[in-house]
């Protein structure tokens, strides 16, 4: 959809990636995470495969991948976390550049820190390359129950509503002399957000009615893209290799063991 | 269906809320196929409800309801939800889905229709209110005029009997304003457009009813009732400043 008006995170660009119907790249991305997650965090070359193949395929996307890198910062919270397991886990320590740290943190930091990155790019490649709506679409392709499905594509469509109904509000506040200092304000943001709840609220009876209106049954008809054997096949490369990986990575994690 | 029979008509509708504030007494109107009638009255008159029971939303009051000849009632309900299409004040009450296709196809997907048809009744409603072009933005990158068109696009794509419009002219300014009239001219259907814009009324309607405390207390053509200054007076309504209907020409 190359009107430039969508969701923030999607970049459109005419590849091969982005054609592929929503459902089969959230299965992709899903079994590959779960390759990753399940492959011994020991086998540093087999991480830096997987980190390969999900370059590779962001490059066939054409998504520029100092993007991809930049928006990985949504797990630095994770990162402190990970930082913090070498000092503070138990068992054998070893010096590094005069500092005391525990060889089981570190392994342990290196495992949180290469999964969970490599797991944020699987994520935000799958949100640069599919629009928000698509994904939801997919979602119910996959037989989410629908009460779901419909939950989320309200969501979506309302965020940007709502979010807009608490900017006027705000400015209301403020143009009135009020500045939110410190904790005695609270009770006037409280009531601010009761507002908020209810006009949302009443705006749903009135959605509902409009859905009736229109004959709502109860189903909700998304327009979805079918998917072909050509597709699937195509887009569970991506885990199929990495499955090819982990395996190996197992195999010599297994021989080191013996 | 033949031309005498008319796309509305309702018989003695009378209607009181669950909590017992009663809202209409004994409506009638009638609508013949092709009319373009105004339903003005003041705030609080009973327009939301009269109108609510066209689709049989509500229901249980005293009276009958009739579109194209079909009652309204439970076994007809889909059939009668084909046949009016309302269009309500707020486009974002309106247009829920992700795409304005998605919100276009969703009443006629609701009346099973499928692929190629789906889609050719979508294009042709957003082509009738000149939005084809923008078929996959998300509504909420609508202007305002837009998501107004938009909204009457979703009930076109339905082919109704009627279109009924719930304060269409309201929050536009006046190039949207224009564009909007100029699609209800251009369209082949028959309209009930509840408003307070006086002006607007007698753009688009030539004939108009007045709805006040429950009851219709005037029907005929939109000059002589928007002439007749003590019957408006009488019911809150009044021609805005430096208008006067005598010189309103359509």
């Amino acid at each position: 959809m190359a009107t430039g008006h969508a969701h923030r995170l999607y970049v459109h660009r005419p590849s091969p990636v982005h054609g592929l119907p929503p459902q089969v790249k959230l299965v992709a991305a899903f079994t590959f995470v779960l390759v990753v997650v399940s492959a011994p965090f020991r086998q540093l070359w087999a991480f830096g495969l997987f980190a390969v193949l999900i370059l590779a395929v962001a490059a066939v996307a054409e998504v520029p991948i100092g993007l991809l890198l930049r928006r990985t910062a949504v797990e630095i919270p994770f990162v402190l976390f990970a930082v913090l397991l070498p000092f503070i886990s138990q068992g054998d320590r070893v010096d590094v550049l005069g500092l005391s740290l525990s060889v089981s943190g570190l392994w342990g930091a290196w495992s949180v820190l290469a999964k969970a990155t490599l797991g944020v790019l699987t994520s935000l490649l799958l949100a640069t390359t599919t629009e928000l709506g698509d994904l939801v679409a997919g979602l119910d392709r996959l037989h989410l129950p629908t009460l779901i499905v419909q939950i989320m594509t309200f969501m979506i469509r309302y965020a940007d509503v709502v979010t807009g109904e608490m900017r006027r509000m705000r400015l209301a506040r403020i143009s009135r002399g009020f500045v939110a200092r410190d904790i005695r304000h609270l009770p006037v943001l409280a009531r601010s957000l009761a507002v908020l709840f209810i006009r949302s609220f009443e705006r749903g009876e009135r959605v509902h009615l409009a859905m009736l209106s229109r004959g709502y049954t109860g189903r909700f008809p998304l327009r979805t893209q079918a998917a072909g054997a050509g597709h699937w096949i195509l887009a569970l490369c991506l885990p199929a290799v990495a499955l090819a990986v982990a395996a190996a990575a197992w195999g010599v994690e297994l021989s080191q063991g013996a | 269906m033949s031309a005498d029979v008319p796309s509305l008509r309702v018989t003695g509708l009378a209607y009181a809320y669950p909590d017992g504030h009663q809202a209409l007494f004994g409506v009638d109107l009638a609508v013949a196929r092709g009319e373009r009638v105004a339903l003005l009255g003041p705030n609080g008159a009973g327009k939301t409800t009269l109108v609510l029971h066209l689709n049989g939303i509500l229901t249980g009051g005293r009276g009958t309801v009739e579109v194209g000849g079909l009652p309204v009632s439970k076994e007809h309900l889909p059939e009668i939800r084909r046949r009016v299409g309302i269009v309500f004040q707020d486009p974002d009450d309106q247009l829920f889905m992700p795409t304005l296709r998605d919100d276009v196809a969703f009443g006629p997907a609701n009346l099973g229709i499928r692929g190629a048809e789906l889609d050719a009744r979508v294009t042709e409603a957003l082509t009738a209110v000149g939005l084809a072009d923008l078929a996959d933005r998300p509504p909420f990158h609508l202007s305002f005029g837009q998501r107004r068109r938009a909204a009457v696009a979703t009930v076109l794509a339905m082919r109704p009997e009627i279109l009924v419009l719930d304060e269409p002219s309201s929050n536009l300014d006046p190039a949207s304003r224009r564009e909007l009239a100029e699609i209800l001219l251009s369209l082949d259907v028959t309209v009930l457009m509840v408003t307070h814009d006086l002006p607007y009324a007698m753009e688009v309607c030539p004939r108009s009813v007045i709805l006040s405390d429950g009851v219709i207390v005037a029907d005929g053509p939109t000059p002589d009732i928007l002439g007749d200054v003590d019957l408006l007076a009488a019911h809150r309504l009044e021609l805005p400043f430096g208008f006067s209907a005598a010189r309103m020409t359509r």
